[in-house]
């Protein structure tokens, strides 16, 4: 195979001069000073994705997402118009958590006329406005029309819901984004609505999770067991080759190859691939989009387009296969050498039996991976606190690490030089 | 004798389907972790020779309206794949090097 062609400055690294060549310090995951600034530089100042409008199918369907990194609690719904408004979840009254089912920690969702406060009863509507007080003339100087629920910037892409907790946001959210994800505009993402939700606690810091995902060199090693024994010396001796890598300001995508099951020998796969025609890279017999070409994806025209990993800032992955179907990855800070992972399977839905398992073959697949992948990090966490080294070279395959750790460093920077500037 | 879970071509699997009949990945994963090698490999040995024949009974019904032995059949699938990880791959019930780690699977498609 002809080796893959890299920029014309030598490597994808020296493409983008700013991120240098030199080891790479990991103080930025083991510190839990420098958590909490990014929590306020980074997670209180940036669009969050926070959900699909597929989680909003009706008018009054609602949905709550903690915010742990930014000690709060938002509600999105959509209002009686249609609109999808978020608020922090909070009533107006004495602080009651407004929305939550049975456990005041647990995310919750349904579908609502309008809120009300378990507490004292005062009720909001759904585009905020507080339309009742218990015994309101008991209050003083009072006007309920003072008291609406706070509203927390909201805009939608592409049918994923972003939320802003800044006062005011420095950039509309399609200016955040930027040309690399919005060119993803038009890509059919409402056609796959056939969802698989995992979640975990994870013994890391943040990055080191998106660091795991953002580069493949780790894959012929770590999931070398994944692969049936026949096929396990050639996937190792041929190491790991993106086929591109592009940045776009805060944001990160690479490129890959995808397994193309259905071109392998035998021995090359696991029977029950062979059965259900299925595996990591997804079902084999790809469904029809209904959009050709895919608007945004393979950036880099690459030949043997398998994938498209899109790591938007901060804590958000969209990955998109060629066999037609995504998943997306969250990372949610919870301290500083902890996280909660979230990872979406989505798929068109499935005709019959067949497709369906076909996609479950899929998702099991997705979670041998990811389960390797998370208690990995684990260990890195342990031993990178130790401070025993505080280098670290980082390879050509892993430019996407190097520019998020950057990137992280700068988003701090700019907020601690602010806050200085201000105190002045 | 109880009532049949399967449709009755399958009746030579009703001893698996009463273990491995189970509605959600949590439960199918619970029963692997929970499960021998040996119980496992048995399970497989038995089904997967006839695995294909189970997919084409099931697509001939629709998703959203199958008969219950059809989607209990469906279920046993499910099962295979499970339990074919341990079996074809790994050679215990659990993902190697996993350790402690879990990932919840906290919405999924029905069926």
């Amino acid at each position: 195979m002809k080796p893959i062609e890299k920029p014309a400055e030598g490597s994808w690294t020296a493409h983008y001069p700013d991120l240098g060549t030199e080891p790479v310090s990991y103080e930025d995951s083991i510190s839990p000073e420098w958590h909490e600034l990014e929590r306020e530089a980074i997670f209180k100042r940036s669009w969050l994705n926070v959900g699909r409008v597929e989680q909003l199918p009706r008018k009054g369907s609602y949905f709550t997402k903690e915010l742990a990194v930014a000690n709060t609690s938002v509600v999105i719904v959509r209002d009686l118009e249609g609109e999808v408004r978020a608020f922090y979840n909070i009533c107006r009254h004495r602080g009651n958590k407004l929305v939550w089912t049975d456990f005041p920690k647990e995310e919750s969702n349904g579908n609502a006329r309008q809120f009300v406060c378990k507490y004292h009863g005062w009720k909001y509507d759904l585009d905020g406005a507080c339309s009742f007080v218990q015994q309101e003339s008991e209050f003083f100087d009072f006007d309920k029309a003072d008291y609406s629920l706070v509203p927390v910037h909201c805009d939608v892409w592409s049918g994923f819901i972003f939320v802003n907790l800044a006062p005011e946001p420095s950039q509309t959210l399609t200016d955040f984004l930027g040309p690399m994800v919005t060119a993803l505009d038009g890509y059919p993402f409402e056609k796959q609505t056939e969802r698989f939700f995992y979640r975990a606690t994870v013994g890391s810091n943040w990055k080191l999770f998106m660091d795991a995902f953002q580069e493949f060199y780790h894959a012929p090693v770590l999931h070398a067991k994944q692969s049936p024994v026949a096929s396990r010396p050639e996937v190792q001796a041929a190491g790991y080759e993106a086929l591109h890598y592009e940045i776009d300001g805060p944001h990160r995508m690479v490129t890959s190859t995808g397994g193309q099951g259905w071109r392998m020998p035998a021995d090359m796969l696991k029977p029950t691939e062979i059965l259900t025609r299925s595996g990591l890279f997804g079902p084999w017999d790809a469904p029809d989009l209904g959009v050709d070409p895919l608007p945004g994806v393979n950036p880099g025209h690459a030949k043997h387009w398998g994938l498209d990993s899109f790591q938007v800032w901060p804590n958000f992955v969209i990955l998109i296969w060629e066999r037609g179907w995504y998943l997306t990855y969250h990372y949610w800070p919870t301290s500083h050498n902890t996280h909660v992972f979230e990872g979406n399977l989505y798929f068109v839905p499935p005709k019959n039996a067949r497709e369906r398992l076909a996609q479950e073959m899929a998702a099991v697949t997705f979670k041998e991976y990811a389960l390797q992948d998370g208690n990995t990090l684990e260990a890195t966490q342990i031993m990178l606190e130790s401070r025993v080294v505080t280098a670290f070279p980082l390879n050509d395959q892993e430019v996407l690490c190097r520019h998020l750790h950057k990137v992280a460093g700068e988003w701090v920077d700019r907020y601690t030089r602010e806050r200085a500037e201000a105190s002045r | 004798m109880t009532a049949p879970l399967l449709p009755g071509q399958f009746a030579e699997l009703e001893p698996y389907a009463a273990i491995w009949c189970l509605a959600t990945e949590r439960e199918r994963f619970a029963q692997r972790m929970a499960a021998t090698m040996d119980e496992m490999q048995a399970f497989y040995d038995a089904f997967f020779p006839r695995a294909e024949e189970a997919i084409a009974y099931c697509e001939k019904f629709p998703l959203d309206d199958m008969p219950e032995d059809a989607e209990r059949l469906l279920q046993l699938l499910y099962s295979l794949v499970m339990a074919s990880f341990p079996v074809e791959a790994w050679r215990q019930p659990n993902v190697p090097d996993s350790g402690a780690a879990y990932l919840d699977l906290l919405i999924e498609p029905r069926p």
